[in-house]
């Protein structure tokens, strides 16, 4: 990453930053003193390097009618790696961390259909024999998830 | 508000991201039969009504160099975490806070917040911040740092739904 890259990473993760336009990265590369072209080559690489996961549009699940919860699990170290590949074979499973606690395991489970989110829980606690506590969100204070670089 | 059948393609679309040519909307209409002009309408009413939350870089953290993440937890009275997870969002460094239901006796705690860092020792330095407040006085707490990341993707919501109607 040069210093350019770095320009782009820390304008364009905010939310006002590009236009919704005909020639959007035409428009972000202005207002960056960048060229259209520069700017799409250093983003394309960026996103295969995989510095960006992606980019393109964050959703709200439950404005789309879907569900997401936080889940985590108490799982013995000398199964840390099977069990973690039984959690991220589920589709659903959208992150995995391993956590410093005696619940050492917080996984995202995202569906589409609020229904699915319960089934799945339940399949990784039959699969792997351990207790899956599902902590859903009843609240959000704040989500302005921007790091600089 | 409503997501329509055409929505929810134009979502599926650009899950994975937006096309990187100059003309990404362009692009995107000839690939859904749409015109360029309703493509961006669209985009913008998505936008407006908070379906898409944001439009631009997601970037993977931890390959950026964020890698002392910590999720910081608390157990605040119920009558009380309305105004503590009011306090906590106005400090620059959490970048996320959620009231989330407490799963007792494993798990007391009901306020969660993430906060980003590159060094431990700033992120706890954060965190101690955040305790002096008033309405955090006295609340049981805990600090999980993240070790490993096994699974790190944007979820993906509108794919299955979408081939489901279409």
């Amino acid at each position: 990453m040069d210093d350019i890259d770095r320009r782009i990473v820390n304008a364009l993760q905010d939310p006002d930053a590009f236009p919704v336009s005909e020639r959007p990265y035409a428009e972000a590369a202005r207002a960056l003193g960048l060229e259209e072209a520069d700017l799409i080559a250093r983003l394309r690489r960026m996103c295969a390097d995989g510095l960006l996961s992606r980019f393109g549009p964050l959703f709200d699940a439950e404005r789309l009618g879907g569900a997401v919860t936080l889940a985590a699990m108490s799982v013995p170290e000398d199964r840390f790696e099977v069990v973690a590949d039984l959690v991220n074979a589920h589709p659903e499973v959208a992150h995995n961390y391993a956590r410093d606690h005696p619940l050492n395991m917080w996984f995202v489970v995202a569906a589409a259909d609020p229904e699915r989110v319960r089934p799945v829980l339940d399949a990784i606690a039959q699969e792997t024999g351990l207790s899956v506590h599902d902590m859903p969100k009843l609240e959000e204070f704040y989500i302005g998830l921007r790091l600089a670089v | 508000m409503p997501v329509s059948v055409t929505d929810r393609r134009l979502l599926t679309a650009i899950e994975d991201g937006l096309p990187l040519v100059p003309e990404p909307y362009a692009e995107l209409g000839r690939r859904l039969g749409l015109s360029e002009a309703e493509v961006i309408a669209r985009l913008q009413g998505l936008i407006a009504g908070g379906v898409i939350k944001r439009f631009g870089m997601v970037v993977r953290h931890r390959d950026l160099g964020y890698t002392a993440n910590a999720m910081a937890v608390w157990d605040v009275p119920d009558d009380r975490v309305g105004a503590a997870g009011r306090r906590l969002a106005e400090f620059p460094f959490v970048t996320l806070c959620y009231r989330r239901r407490r799963q007792p006796p494993v798990w007391p705690y009901n306020l969660f917040c993430m906060i980003h860092g590159t060094d431990r020792r700033v992120v706890c330095d954060q965190i101690a911040q955040i305790n002096s407040e008033p309405e955090l006085a006295h609340c049981p707490h805990a600090v999980l740092f993240s070790r490993r990341a096994f699974k790190q993707r944007g979820a993906r919501y509108s794919v299955r739904e979408a081939k489901e109607t279409a």
